[in-house]
């Protein structure tokens, strides 16, 4: 089976890893497509609808309800040679597939001397901001990121989705591929002819070039940067923003380069502060371009408390205000903090 | 009878579900079962029916509060009602329950107040009542994790001394659960004063029960060595004296029982869902005819009660529970963004004060202090 690889078209970012599902599927019979509701349902989000019906249920497995059962199955099915791509439906529930990911997943390589390869793609919806119950809005990447042997990203538009999952299946390591669930309906053009290697997997971008202060994020809060990069430019403020695409490992060369040239950087992120991927990023930016720091980083993010319940999401989730305000504490203007001890 | 000639006689799984009334009201006949419902007289029957049609409405009346935007989310339990008020109307007060999210039927037999009910669905918090106050914990969405919680639970009342058991609920698709099979295991090796009653209601999402089992679930507590019992979960009268049965060998130092009621959800997984995807009509029409209240409505009927005198009976609670749900959805407060910050921790905890010390002075930019000392 052959993929036409048409020109650009409009899409939706869930639509757009259907589409690079659908590639990886008809280009290598060794992929396989697992997990709850995957099949005919086409997943809770419709991200594997249609792929079922194409490449038959021993190629899109609906899988018993058992996330570790998924993870480890898939392990014993990449020792046999196939490159699983498996679902977790929801962040909240990767847990029970905690274990099979690190104690086997990340470190079959290693334990191995390399002769085992765990080419796995773990595709997990992510992040708030959907209005839903427990369990169904967390954003769990600092775990994983934390984790030798396991690469970890999350794109933040349809081209960039659309190429990553192919690259992350492609890929000869384990690749958790996070998608920003309330961003799956933003729609934008996906070239689905692009050149794989054109953009490596591990690669950040600079997606809005500024000079005042540099904005580093990744996934569902791209979008609210490049509105925190308008308001800004509306006040005077030249905000370059970052989108990471790689969280492990990060690709700090552009990051390093911008605040270079900034000397201001705020890093937002939905997941809470403390051991997050901020702390991460704010430290070796340290270690890197002390000297040409202005202002401390500043980390806006979700609190460190369990993902609240829905009413209650719109104050932990960074938005628009929250970022501006982080934007002013770097730029030394008026802010929350100013006036008062701030630590 | 003893514990013995009920182990023997109706702990076999069979294929054949243990049925009390068949569909059309038909009242069969099973020695060990009867011998459950000695006490149980038209009236009591007639009681039960009212329970089921009360909680019928408080579904529908959930699933169109959802539709009109004042609950963010609502899984049905359409179809379960007698396996839910069977069951839980066989425990005592302080038995404990540990259930998943779709067992309201269960929450209103224990007295739950209907608004604490919607709390959750609401996203007002994320939970809404109070567990010590009726003796059940609040609805677990993690995938069979509250199978272990009720064995521990029935660990401490055997290490206690005490004659309480514990009850989980859970469905159909979690019994593949690694969580479910430990506690299978713990349960067994303890000889816990655990109930484990499953509702296979045939569906996890979209995925069918033939996925997670190719024999009965019942059958799978044998290789545990848990004795089982396989029913008509739309029998009201089976699951109430299948439960117990159960009740019975857990107070008196017998251990866990696994109930498997087979039973069937005519509503979609969740009021997000649509089943039309993935499932035939003719099934959901085939389940029709086996609905668990009218076959109650044809059993009293044949016994000569006055079908219009419990009908009012029941139509006048359930008007009742859906102007309490209502009135509670109406009176509901928001909750105050300084809640976002309580009960992470039993105590200070000075990371987080800074955090919420932080945020109120965010909050006092917008000259807003709602809810907020800080
Ligand atoms: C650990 C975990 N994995 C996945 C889910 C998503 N999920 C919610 S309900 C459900 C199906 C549950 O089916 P079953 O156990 O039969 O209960 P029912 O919904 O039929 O009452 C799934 C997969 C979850 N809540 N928890
Ligand atoms: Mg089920």
């Amino acid at each position: 089976m052959t993929t036409q690889t048409t020109g650009t078209s409009t899409l939706t970012l869930g639509k757009s890893i259907n589409r690079g599902l659908h590639h990886a599927l008809a280009d290598d019979d060794k992929v396989l497509v697992m997990g709850e509701d995957v099949g005919k349902l086409g997943g809770v989000f419709r991200v594997t609808d249609g792929l079922q019906q194409e490449f038959g249920p021993e190629r899109v497995l609906d899988s018993p309800l058992a996330e570790s059962g998924i993870v480890g199955t898939a392990v014993g099915l990449a020792y046999r040679g196939f490159r699983p791509v498996v679902e977790i439906q929801f962040d909240g529930f990767v847990y029970p597939a905690f274990d099979q990911i690190v104690s086997q997943v990340a470190k079959l390589r290693y334990r191995t001397q390399g002769r085992v390869s765990m080419p796995l793609t773990i595709r997990i919806p992510f992040g708030g901001g959907i209005g839903s119950p427990e369990h169904h809005s967390e954003s769990p990447e600092a775990y994983f990121a934390h984790t030798a042997g396991l690469r970890v990203v999350s794109p933040s538009n349809p081209q960039d989705a659309h190429v990553m999952i192919r690259q992350a299946i492609a890929c000869d390591d384990p690749v958790v591929y996070f998608e920003p669930k309330r961003r799956y309906h933003e729609k934008g053009e996906v070239d689905e002819g692009v050149d794989l290697g054109a953009l490596p997997l591990g690669a950040a971008q600079v997606v809005v070039a500024g000079s005042d202060v540099t904005l580093v994020t990744y996934g569902p809060l791209v979008k609210t940067a490049l509105d925190v990069a308008a308001a800004a430019a509306d006040e005077g403020v030249s905000v370059e923003v970052i989108d990471l695409r790689s969280l492990s490992p990060i690709d700090f060369a552009p990051v390093e380069a911008s605040v270079r040239k900034t000397g201001r950087v705020v890093i937002t992120h939905e997941a809470g502060q403390f051991a997050g991927l901020g702390a991460e990023i704010a430290a070796s930016l340290t270690e890197r371009c002390f000297y040409h720091l202005e202002q401390p980083p500043v980390r806006i993010t979700g609190f460190d408390i369990p993902y609240p319940p829905s009413k209650l999401e719109q104050h932990h989730l960074p938005d628009l205000d929250r970022i501006l305000d982080g934007v002013d504490r770097v730029m030394e203007r008026t802010n929350s903090l100013s006036g008062g001890a701030a630590c | 009878m003893s514990r013995e000639d009920v182990l023997t006689a109706a702990d076999t799984a069979s294929s054949e579900p243990i049925q009390l009334v068949a569909p059309d009201g038909t009242r069969r006949r099973h020695a060990e079962f009867d011998a459950m419902l000695a006490d149980v007289n038209d009236d009591v029957v007639a009681d039960l029916y009212v329970d089921m049609v009360a909680v019928r409405r408080i579904d529908t009346e959930a699933t169109h509060l959802q539709r009109q935007g004042e609950l963010a989310l609502w899984p049905p339990l359409l179809g379960q009602e007698a396996a839910q008020v069977g069951s839980a109307r066989a425990l005592r007060e302080d038995d404990f329950v540990f259930t998943s999210y779709r067992e309201n039927g269960v929450a209103y037999c224990r007295g739950v107040d209907l608004e604490d009910m919607l709390t959750v669905w609401r996203g007002n918090a994320s939970s809404g009542w109070d567990p010590y106050g009726i003796n059940m914990a609040t609805p677990q969405i993690i995938i069979g994790a509250q199978t272990l919680h009720a064995t521990g639970y029935a660990m401490g009342v055997k290490l206690d001394g005490g004659d309480q058991a514990a009850v989980a609920y859970f469905g159909d698709g979690a019994i593949t659960q690694g969580d479910v099979n430990e506690a299978l295991g713990f349960a067994a090796s303890y000889q816990a004063p655990v109930v484990f009653f499953c509702q296979n209601n045939h569906w996890a999402i979209s995925e069918p029960v033939d996925l997670q089992s190719r024999v009965p679930i019942a059958q799978r507590a044998e290789g545990f060595g848990i004795p089982h019992l396989r029913i008509d979960g739309n029998d009201i009268l089976a699951a109430l004296a299948a439960t117990r049965i159960a009740l019975e060998r857990a107070r008196s130092g017998g251990g866990p029982t696994f109930i498997e009621a087979v039973t069937y959800r005519m509503g979609p997984h969740t009021t997000a869902d649509d089943p039309t995807r993935y499932r035939d009509q003719a099934e959901l029409d085939e389940w029709k005819e086996k609905d668990p209240l009218t076959r109650i409505e044809e059993y009293l009927h044949t016994r000569g009660m006055a079908v219009d005198g419990f009908r009012e009976a029941a139509q006048h609670r359930a008007d009742d529970v859906a102007e309490k749900l209502r009135r509670g959805i109406t009176t509901m407060a928001d909750p105050e963004w300084a809640a976002v910050f309580e009960n992470v921790y039993a105590e200070d905890h000075s990371w987080l004060n800074r955090q919420r010390e932080q945020y109120g002075r965010y909050q006092n930019l917008f000259g807003s202090d709602a809810g907020g000392e800080a």
